[in-house]
């Protein structure tokens, strides 16, 4: 708590200088970049499977209202995590450009902007569907600017391990959204991005350790080295790929679904294992650039996949089995 | 920004009134305006539409 009031103090102070010196006014661009529109495309993304694999029927304009409050809730959340990492974006190449580290938004409009969405997209998801949903977007929206933005991030290796729960949970809020509780098929869409996160961003902070470093930030291979994490990365990798195959046990993926799910994940694994025989060099970079960029296209594909198979209605393998 | 301007900026917090904005702070000042009017009129319309959506067919339903 200390930690926070003394963030809160810090923002009035540079509040304070900027209003005697020069009124410090961001674009719209920028205050739509706050929201990180890249992860809330996903959230939408992964949400809106949530709520079509879910049994029952919602009405469109609830469903859509709901889709919306859940981006928007999570592009508050990423809003928060700019304000209070401000610090850190600052010295780290890929962030600099942001815009509170660049000057063009104070950091206290971006904690009011953050907040005001924050409270705003719980109260439209509690009154488009239900209030357990709105409760479990209000959560996950906690568990990242507090959970792993404040605490986690700067204080473990396992920072993206854990902080991962809060990109895994908009499927379930999705499914929570049209039938008002959780099941066996929103657990196991989390399980398949929780299981997902450590191989993609470890992949990054491989590439990107010097950044990491320079910020302070400890990721994997700045604290336990670069060799540990790329046998880590094997592990999740081989607990995902049979997770991915996880929804056509359950009944909620086809035919289809499992070819993609299976043939993507073979993919998944003979990147990672690339990652972890090469060790130096160019081609170590390269190994981790392409399991980076192929873990995102193997999470669109999965769920783009389940996407088509409910809007089409094709059957399922197993259809009936864990319902 | 010169001199000038930061002095005119000084002494216009000292009298209490707002400091000079320049051509690009008026212009992105009258952009998060609009932008700002358009989300206040779409939420208009999403709490309408959803008031109509839950009250469904008993939207009519009512002693005339």
């Amino acid at each position: 708590m200390a930690m926070i009031s003394d963030r809160l103090a810090e923002t009035g102070r540079r509040e304070a200088a900027g209003a005697a010196q020069v009124s410090v006014s961001g674009s719209v661009g920028d205050y739509i970049a706050l929201l990180k529109p890249r992860v809330m495309s996903l959230v939408v993304f992964t949400a809106l499977v949530g709520m079509v694999i879910a049994p029952g029927h919602v009405n469109p304009v609830l469903a859509f209202a709901s889709l919306l409050a859940i981006a928007i809730g999570a592009g508050a959340s990423g809003c928060l995590n700019m304000w209070w990492d401000a610090d850190i974006d600052a010295v780290m190449t890929r962030t600099a450009k942001r815009p509170i580290p660049a000057g063009r938004i104070a950091p206290g409009e971006a904690l009011a902007f953050g907040m005001t969405l924050s409270v705003g997209s719980v109260l439209v998801l509690g009154l488009a569907s239900n209030w357990f949903a709105a409760a479990f977007l209000a959560f996950t929206i906690f568990f990242y600017a507090v959970v792993y933005t404040m605490w986690l991030k700067r204080a473990t290796p396992q920072n993206i391990v854990i902080g991962g729960a809060a990109g895994a949970f908009p499927p379930m809020i999705g499914e929570a959204a049209v039938t008002g509780h959780v099941s066996l098929d929103g657990l196991v869409l989390f399980a398949i991005i929780f299981l997902w996160t450590p191989p993609h961003f470890w992949a990054l902070a491989l590439v990107k350790a010097g950044d990491y470093a320079r910020a302070g930030v400890p990721m994997m291979p700045n604290v336990a080295g670069a060799d540990a994490t790329r046998r880590q990365i094997m592990l999740y990798t081989v607990l995902l790929a049979p997770a991915g195959l996880a929804p056509v046990v359950l009944g909620f993926g086809g035919a289809i679904y499992a070819t993609v799910a299976g043939v993507t994940g073979l993919g998944m694994l003979a990147l990672a294992w690339r990652v972890l025989r090469r060790r130096e060099g160019e081609a170590a970079i390269k190994a981790a650039q392409q399991l980076f960029a192929f873990s995102i296209l193997y999470l669109f594909l999965l769920f783009a996949t389940l996407l088509a198979e409910q809007s089409l209605g094709f059957g399922s393998l197993f259809a009936g089995w864990g319902r | 920004m010169s001199d000038n301007d930061r002095t005119d900026d000084k002494e216009r917090a000292v009298e209490g009134g707002p400091p000079k904005m320049s051509p690009e702070e008026v212009k992105r000042r009258r952009g998060r305006n609009i932008a700002i009017a358009v989300v206040l009129g779409l939420l208009v319309v999403l709490f309408y539409a959803m008031t109509i959506a839950r009250l469904g067919e008993n939207v009519m339903n009512r002693p005339l």
